[in-house]
């Protein structure tokens, strides 16, 4: 056994063997692994099912699914999407596989939680997949399962809402390993100053799964009671407040939405100083902007509420907190462009993805002000504009962060590279169908057109009509982009060490890495983002 | 790899799960207080109704049971196994006595039609309803999160007599501790809420 043997071919517990290396692993490498092949698989099927539903909306009237089908279709889609692609796919995947690895340690501080986390998202899955085919169909409430109707449909809401229960608490134990291995487990040298700033991205996202999870998990406890029970906590006949539910809802489901977007900022700030062989600009500036987000991301829950008849007091306080949460947002998107003022550019797929995501995040970001400018927003309140604009910043932003962060490290994860005219072809599809697909839906939406419907007036037709060749046009660049990454696992050129010349931990180490990752002591440096050496380098092979 | 236990890392994970935990019930205390200044008077009418026999008697339980459990940790540090096994059974006896207690209290209220979506409740004002579909609502939570607590008190006395947990490793007796004490700082708030302030 040589000291680089990667963890592929050394099973921790040792002695295991075949699938059991896997599925009762501690190793967390193995983990993320697991956790990328269960979150492909959602991320997928949600994608058709989106696919399915803009399809359906092509034409006037019933085309492909009925009116009920739709409903359960749109509800799969945005839960599966957010609880098992979005909140997961970064933290759990490129977390697990990276963040040990960037501080210098040899695994999570809980290994065996791990493992355990690993579970609970699969049964989650599953609770969500049995709860299609069991009672009355899947839940028809959208993903947000408002009372009265969530406690009232006769679908399936009860099996639903437990599966996010479950997933909630895989992703809160999570986030509580990240924090504890961040605090006990960095190397012996390593300051929070020289914290690579993906790991401080999930460090601060670790927060605000530990802080708002529990709140989500309580309220589906109740969706759940009120269903079996009929207490009427949230019925007014019986003495309840309908907008209590949607209080204790947003208070988690918002600063969810920084617990989907902050792991992908994250990704974006490895890739830009890497590609750009210049120190990321304004260290300190992304660290703060980390955790003001998701200081500031868990007050601003009501605006979603704005038209629900809350107080003009809470409607003007929520209104301006939300202001104030595009500040970190844009100190960040500052920062990236000035690391790549004036650096050595050197364009690779995952650069690509990583400008991809700063034009859509951007234009998610600023149309968000307007919507959470409360005047505009009753204007837009539920009309496509808003599915638009979340799209925007869930999937331009977290989605793309997430195709970027695959391309940057699955050199390392897998040892292997990948061909790049495929990556750039698929990224270009992607994007271009991703602004056909959606910017129909902003005009559709300020036109008056409402979100979740499955009929429309004839003047809409044309736009949604438009806005499906789009949709068409994205999901064969997502699936191009996935199949050569499939393809380098079998044909791909075998990767060095650090293919890209990054300077953190994870790029000084074997790809794929051995089972506890370093070979030696792992050496920290003053700064993460020196890329004197890396320039050194390349000036000496170039002579 | 071989390495000490970091027990300072164990016990933050610990406390941050125990800080999820308040939060999960904090969601309900949010509710209990809008529905506190929706219903004011309908909360002090229902309050009457409960008995604070019961609850006092219930504090007693919890508040011993903490003491013991505590006392359990210090006797493992003194390597006293016998002692730790008798306190440990002790703490786990009064979780029973609590879950008895509850069973004969929550039985008197269903007597009386007490119980969520019952007639009595559905007539009467609004109010009343919220206030008892809290009171089953977060005690029934409460007793849930006891019995989890007695798993693991269990689970610590099995490791305890197979000397799994010993004068140099006592964390999941710890962590197990800390666990009971959040239960009982949960019903530390529960009690005055429905018992006594009413």
């Amino acid at each position: 056994m040589t000291a680089r043997q990667s963890f592929y071919d050394t099973p921790s517990p040792a002695g295991l063997t075949g699938i059991k290396a896997w599925l009762l692993t501690h190793d967390h490498k193995r983990l993320g692994l697991m956790y990328l092949w269960a979150v492909f698989f959602w991320l997928v099927l949600a994608l058709f099912l989106g696919l399915a539903l803009r399809t359906e909306l092509m034409g006037m009237g019933e085309t492909i699914m009925s009116a009920q089908t739709y409903n359960s279709t749109f509800t799969l889609h945005g839960v599966i999407m957010i609880f098992l692609f979005m909140i997961p796919a970064i933290p759990a995947i490129f977390g697990n596989f990276f963040l040990p690895i960037q501080i210098g340690a040899d695994d999570v501080f809980f290994p065996r939680l791990n493992l355990f986390s690993w579970y609970l998202f699969m049964i989650g899955g599953l609770f969500a997949i049995i709860s299609l085919f069991g009672g009355e169909g899947f839940a028809d409430t959208g993903w947000t399962f408002y009372v009265p109707f969530s406690v009232g449909t006769e679908s399936n809401v009860s099996m639903t809402v437990t599966a996010a229960f479950i997933l909630g608490m895989s992703s809160m134990l999570t986030g509580l390993n990240f924090v504890t291995t961040v605090h006990r487990m960095r190397v012996k040298g390593m300051g929070w100053l020289q914290i690579p700033l993906f790991t401080w991205s999930l460090y601060a996202t670790a927060w605000v799964q530990i802080l708002a999870t529990p709140v989500i998990s309580i309220t589906l406890v109740l969706v759940v009671l009120e269903r079996f029970l009929n207490i009427g906590l949230f019925d007014p006949d019986k003495g309840g407040d309908p907008l209590l539910y949607q209080h204790l809802f947003w208070m988690y489901s918002h600063p969810a939405v920084y617990i989907m977007i902050l792991p992908g900022m994250g990704v974006i700030s490895e890739i830009i100083p890497v590609f750009s062989r210049k120190a990321i600009f304004g260290y300190k500036g992304i660290v703060i902007s980390s955790m003001a987000i998701a200081v500031a991301g868990s007050l601003v829950w009501a605006h979603h509420m704005y038209t629900s008849g809350m107080s003009d007091v809470s409607v003007f306080v929520f209104s301006l907190l939300t202001y104030l949460v595009a500040i970190p947002s844009a100190v960040k998107v500052f920062s990236w462009l000035s690391t790549m003022y004036k650096g050595s550019i050197l364009m690779t797929p995952p650069l690509l993805l990583s400008l991809v995501f700063i034009y859509l995040f951007t234009v998610g970001g600023l149309t968000g002000l307007l919507i959470g400018a409360a005047g505009p927003d009753i204007y837009v309140h539920d009309t496509q504009f808003i599915v638009a604009h979340f799209h925007f910043t869930m999937f331009g932003g977290t989605g793309f962060a997430f195709f970027a962060a695959l391309h940057y490290w699955w050199p390392k994860m897998f040892g292997v590279m990948y061909n790049f005219k495929p990556a750039y072809i698929g990224t270009v599809l992607a994007a271009v169908g991703f602004v056909f697909h959606y910017v129909p839906m902003f005009i559709l939406g300020m036109q008056g057109m409402p979100r979740r419907y499955f009929d429309y007036l004839p003047q809409f037709e044309t736009g949604n009509f438009l806005a499906g060749f789009g949709g068409y046009l994205m999901v064969f660049g997502i699936m191009m982009m996935f199949i050569n990454l499939w393809i380098s696992l079998k044909k791909g050129k075998t990767a060095v060490d650090d293919p890209w010349g990054g300077t953190t931990l994870e790029w000084s180490v074997p790809s794929p890495p051995p089972l506890h990752n370093f070979i030696g002591e792992p050496q920290v440096k003053d700064y993460p983002y020196d890329f004197s050496d890396v320039i050194k380098r390349s000036a000496k092979s170039s002579q | 790899m071989e390495k000490a236990i970091d027990k300072t890392g164990v016990r933050i994970g610990m406390w941050i799960f125990l800080y999820s935990e308040l939060i999960l019930f904090g969601g309900l205390f949010v509710l209990y207080a809008v529905y506190f200044y929706n219903h004011t008077e309908s909360f002090a009418a229902g309050g009457k109704e409960l008995n604070r026999l019961f609850g006092t008697a219930n504090t007693l339980v919890l508040l011993i049971s903490s003491f013991t459990v505590a006392a359990s940790i210090t006797a493992i540090q003194r390597n006293k196994k016998g002692q730790a096994i008798g306190l440990l059974v002790f703490s786990f006896s009064c979780g029973v006595i609590f879950l008895i207690n509850k069973y004969f209290e929550w039985s008197a209220k269903i007597h009386h039609g007490l119980y969520p979506n019952s007639e009595t409740l559905l007539d009467g004002e609004p109010g009343l309803n919220i206030f008892f579909g809290l009171y089953y609502t977060i005690t029934g939570l409460h007793g849930v999160h006891v019995i989890i607590g007695m798993i693991l008190l269990a689970i610590s006395l099995v490791l305890v007599i197979r000397n799994k947990v010993t004068q140099e490793r006592y964390a999941m007796l710890e962590n197990s501790g800390l666990y009971w004490h959040l239960v009982d700082l949960i019903w530390i708030f529960v009690f005055p809420l429905f018992y006594l302030v009413l």
